[in-house]
């Protein structure tokens, strides 16, 4: 039988505040076990929250982004469980009366333009940190803390409407790129700062009843996400192939082995306790704080990339490249004033990008050394033909690793380009007198022989030669002689 | 409403008390008491009435501003029953849930 | 000098003291050398005090502001820095906080000297201060009855004369229940008036903290410092608090409900007599008494157990043995921690609540439990409201009964959760109440009445309590004489 996937996602964005999302404690990653703790975040008797007006404010960019319906009066609500890094052992969340419902994510998959529907996004605080240490000997401890605690976090839910793991990759490719243009979120996910679960079920094609799902925790890279959804539409495609039921459960999946485990079976459910948290008043959204985050959203990453074909004329596929980050969108678009845009654009995506991945930087490293002003000089010369070709790619591995201005760069590295009709004239005479035959060859119309002749100047040139330009000095020579 | 003592135990699981076999019984029997008597609400009249919230709207808001009130690690973990280097230490997680 | 310094009201003290003629270390040596000598070995009003380190408070305290050298013993669910904070817990044995809560830091910053912490039911869970892992307190006006509860140690400290002030908390009456049995004054203010920032939360939309002391001025005066928004406390309000310094200006004008339906069955004889005299102070005063029907009803005492418990059960999960506090030494995983050091450490009260709110917010019972008496909440509001359109305040019993004998309801927990069928209504409508003391009955038992008020309506409250105290029965120390005598006091 055919069957067709249907997938939920629940991402969860922790958002770059600069404080937790109850208490005034720094939001740091990777420092000294609690060092950025209070008694609020620590969950000390007597201590009570307070809500973060920058969390919220991150919140609306996002909720207006998505075009989510926004609750004017939302409310808290205590998530009741136990656990170790859980400091009160209830998470602060919202449940019944989450601050966005519905709206759409408008992505691109495989060339294809989709709107996932969303379900819900709410606000929530993090938990800390458990380190269970391999067992070893007779006493195995694990040591907890919680410097993260408190983080403040948006949950977005989505509806059961991705169909496959490439949808789910897209998706939150889409999503990163969006929360990371609003300036909400770095949303690493290798740094925790997007996670992502995964609901899965099979029903047969052409079916509108959903089958029973499991859920896939621990992907914590989007590479991650596609293989184990991958893993488990093909593990519950083969047990229903072999008429075994799918039970409801818990999965983990183990990225280094590409291995699912079973973590917990519906039996094992918990019973949450939700009820409103009385130590916090209810969320109010005026019009005028709407109002303000509405202004504040930069353009929306898709209407950008929707821009750069429509003014610059980029195919789709160079728009989605140059407009995946905000920092890229705005890099080329400074590079570009004044030039050439597809031109840029093909010598940002190819050359600029291989010398990032390359040096196995990222966009940001290389707009620090390269910032647009000086690509913006150096592409300037290369679309004035002031610059060859073969030189201008060298230039570019220079103008990553070195310090310094186009001039000074050619000066460092000894370089003095035959640049001008003049410097080449006497190189082109001289090939002319060197080479007779091929020349008699190309008069006679053979003319892929101009190629070999070009690459003579090339050589003789030391490679600083202009191709373009060579090839119509030894066109008007040669007319000037026969 | 009368809760037997399985409810008991039910209950008992979720809140991480432990209630000894020969309690379990004494407990449903005070618990089934107290239901019984707020099962008065169940009667009562209260259309128009919504939940009560009691917090006030108008607070102003805290700012993103980090404050003065933190703790360093050796104050956070000074009441800790086990503690090592900075952190709380607790026996192994053996139900391995972290919704 | 005639009158001895532990009878003195906290005005007198405070007057003293910032004009230089005693020092707040004298101020609270009187209390200890003198009553407390005689009476805190039987009463067991105090559980974490110790003379250096109430020296230390003493010498540090400014001599200035509103409470300048005033001794006070907070209950022991407020957060204190210099001594522990253990809500008379074995769960907490030992703890010490690491932050003063917000009316501690208030208390010191108007110059009073925190002298030590007050015994209370665990968690403060109880009425009469029995389920205090430290052992009960007793009434100093009879040893053999409860001083009420929660907050029966505050209470009982400031009938016997060791503090003129004391805070306690008040969840369903834990402040005033305890005041009228030991013959004080006791405040719960409106709800969000003073912060709730380091008191260990009980049910978080119904605790206040509140204010013991032997005098109606006291009383204002410690609300005047302590009152006021808290940006620590999402659920204190922003707005100024209301104005208590008039509370001297008398009842003429001032309409009081008198709704004697309450009181015509299953309330004791000399309470309804104390409610009469008082009623007949505020009319000599010039107030005016409005009869009416008042019905809160018991299904007030429901929802009441409802919300109380449902909130207790979440607020007091973090009580794990992981950060602070008890953790059961058999504990092999984290779950066996969780529940071995929850049971050894919680007693049988608190559990039990642990057990009825866990319930109440389970699923299937959300709705019909916790959501209804939510909602059942928002009905006394209504009633509340509209009794207090006909007058400024009631005047009601505080307890039904005098104090009761110790063991004598620690067994039947709905006998003892119906004895606060007066004040829970103040916690539910989220209003100010206050206990007066009216006198003493001839066996020396102190009786009471209480007043509520409407929202932000403690002014009128205290300048009645004030009218009955000038007009009535002045409140008075429990056989005084005796301390007087033994006492060496010649300071």
């Amino acid at each position: 039988m055919a069957w067709e996937a249907v997938i939920g996602l629940e991402c969860h964005i922790q958002l770059r505040t600069r404080t937790k999302m109850f208490c005034e404690c720094e939001v740091v990653f990777g420092d000294e076990a609690n060092s950025h703790v209070c008694p609020t975040c620590l969950g000390l008797p007597g201590a009570l929250p307070r809500l973060n007006a920058g969390a919220i404010r991150m919140a609306l960019r996002l909720g207006l982004a998505l075009g989510c319906d926004i609750r004017h009066e939302s409310q808290f609500a205590r998530k009741n469980y136990f656990y170790p890094d859980m400091p009160k052992n209830y998470q602060i969340t919202q449940y019944d009366r989450p601050l966005f419902e519905h709206g759409t994510l408008p992505v691109v998959v495989e060339g294809e333009a989709r709107e996932f529907a969303l379900t819900r996004i709410h606000c929530e605080e993090d938990a800390g940190k458990s380190f269970h240490p391999e067992r070893t000997g007779d006493r195995s401890r694990s040591r907890v803390e919680f410097n993260r605690a408190g983080t403040p976090l948006l949950e977005l839910v989505t509806e059961p409407v991705l169909r496959s793991p490439a949808d789910c990759a897209a998706f939150l490719v889409t999503l990163r790129r969006l929360v990371r243009a609003l300036g909400i979120s770095d949303a690493d996910m290798e740094k925790g700062q997007l996670r992502c679960d995964a609901n899965v079920s099979l029903r047969p094609e052409g079916a509108s009843l959903l089958g029973v799902k499991t859920e896939l925790k621990n992907l914590n890279s989007i590479k991650g996400v596609e293989r184990g959804v991958a893993a488990e539409i093909e593990r519950q495609r083969r047990a229903l192939d072999s008429g075994e039921r799918i039970v409801q459960a818990t999965l983990l999946y183990d990225a280094d082995h590409d291995k699912l485990a079973i973590m917990r079976t519906k039996e094992q459910a918990h019973d949450y306790r939700y009820f409103p948290d009385p130590d916090l008043p209810l969320l109010v959204v005026s019009e005028a704080e709407l109002e303000q985050a509405r202004a504040s959203l930069p353009e929306l990453p898709w209407r950008r990339v929707q821009r750069f074909v429509a003014q610059y004329g980029l195919p789709p596929y160079d728009a989605a490249v140059l407009g995946d980050s905000r920092e890229l969108a705005d890099y080329y678009e400074e590079c570009a004033a004044g030039l050439d845009p597809k031109f840029v654009a093909n010598w940002l995506m190819t050359e600029a990008l291989r010398a990032v991945n390359e040096r196995a930087w990222d966009v940001a490293r290389w707009t620090a050394q390269v910032p647009a002003a000086r690509m913006a000089d150096f592409l300037g010369r290369v679309a004035r033909k002031e610059l060859p070709g073969p030189l201008a790619k060298q230039f570019i591995g220079w103008l990553a690793d070195e310090a310094g201005g186009v001039d000074e760069l050619l000066a460092r590295h000894g370089v003095s380009v035959k640049g001008t009709a003049e410097d080449l004239r006497p190189i082109v005479k001289a090939v002319l007198d060197e080479n007779p035959g091929p020349v008699a060859q190309y008069l006679a119309g053979k003319t892929v022989t101009m190629g070999f002749l070009v690459g003579q100047v090339m050589k003789k040139s030391g490679g600083q030669a202009v191709p373009t330009l060579a090839q119509q000095l030894l066109i008007e020579e040669m007319a000037a002689r026969s | 409403m009368r809760i037997d003592r399985d409810e008991v135990r039910r209950i008992a699981e979720l809140a991480r008390l432990e209630i000894a076999d020969d309690d379990a019984a004494a407990v449903a029997g005070q618990l089934s008491g107290v239901l019984d008597f707020v099962a008065t609400l169940q009667q009562l009249d209260l259309d128009g009435c919504e939940p009560s919230t009691f917090a006030p709207a108008d607070a102003p808001p805290r700012e993103d501003v980090p404050g003065v009130r933190g703790l360093d690690p050796f104050a956070a973990t000074a009441a800790a029953p086990e503690s090592d280097e900075g952190y709380f230490v607790v026996p192994p997680v053996v139900e391995n849930v972290n919704p | 000098m005639s009158r001895p310094l532990w009878k003195e009201s906290a005005a007198a003290i405070s007057a003293r003291v910032r004009a230089g003629e005693i020092t707040a270390v004298e101020a609270m040596d009187a209390g200890w050398d003198g009553p407390a000598s005689l009476w805190e070995h039987d009463v067991h009003a105090v559980v974490h005090t110790d003379r250096e380190a109430r020296h230390a408070a003493a010498e540090a305290a400014p001599a200035r502001g509103l409470l300048a050298g005033v001794p006070v013993l907070v209950k022991d669910n407020l957060c204190t820095v210099d001594y522990p904070t253990t809500c008379c817990s074995r769960i907490l044995a030992g703890y010490h906080a690491p932050y003063d809560a917000t009316v501690v830091r208030r208390l010191r910053e108007a110059g009073a000297v925190i002298v030590g912490k007050g015994n209370m039911d665990e968690f403060a869970m109880g009425s009469s201060t029995e389920f205090s892992c430290y052992g009960p307190t007793r009434n100093p006006w009879d040893l053999s009855r409860v001083p009420g509860g929660s907050s029966g140690g505050p209470a009982a400290a400031v009938a016997y004369g060791l503090v003129p002030v004391a805070l306690g908390s008040d969840t369903g009456g834990s402040v005033r229940q305890p005041a009228a049995f030991c013959g004080v004054y006791g405040l719960k203010p409106t709800y969000g008036r003073l912060s709730r920032y380091g008191l260990v939360a009980f049910g978080s939309s119904l605790d206040q903290v509140g204010i013991f002391a032997r005098h109606a001025g006291d009383v204002a005066t410690t609300f005047a410092a302590l009152a006021g928004w808290d940006e620590y406390d999402a659920t204190s309000r922003p707005a100024p608090a209301p104005d208590v310094s008039n509370w001297d200006a008398g009842v003429t004008g001032l309409r009081f409900g008198w709704p004697a339906n309450l009181w015509a069955n299953g309330v004791d004889g000399a309470i309804v007599d104390a409610l009469e005299r008082s009623a007949n102070a505020l009319e000599r005063a010039g107030g005016t008494r409005v009869p009416m029907e008042f019905l809160p009803g018991e299904y007030a005492v429901a929802a009441y157990y409802l919300v109380a418990t449902a909130e207790a059960s979440s607020n007091l999960a973090r009580f794990d043995g992981v950060r602070y506090g008890l953790r059961s030494s058999d504990a092999t995983d984290v779950r066996s921690l969780y529940v071995r050091s929850r049971s050894e450490g919680f007693g049988p009260e608190v559990r039990r609540r642990i057990l009825l709110g866990t319930y109440a917010l389970s699923s299937g019972y959300y709705d019909a439990y916790y959501l209804q008496a939510q909602r059942a909440r928002t009905r006394i509001r209504r009633e509340y409201a509209r009794a207090f359109e006909s007058c400024d305040f009631l005047l009601l019993p505080a307890a039904p009964t005098l104090p009761f004998r110790v063991g004598e309801k620690v067994d039947d927990p709905l006998a003892m959760y119906l004895s606060d069928v007066f004040t829970i209504g103040a916690n539910l409508a989220g209003t100010p109440g206050l206990s007066v003391p009216v006198g003493v009955t001839p066996e020396g038992l102190p009786t009471a009445v209480q007043l509520l008020g409407p929202q932000d309506g403690e002014g009128a409250l205290l300048r009645a309590a004030r009218a009955i105290e000038v007009n009535g029965d002045v409140a008075r120390l429990p056989r005084e004489h005796e301390v007087e005598a033994s006492w060496p006091g010649k300071r």
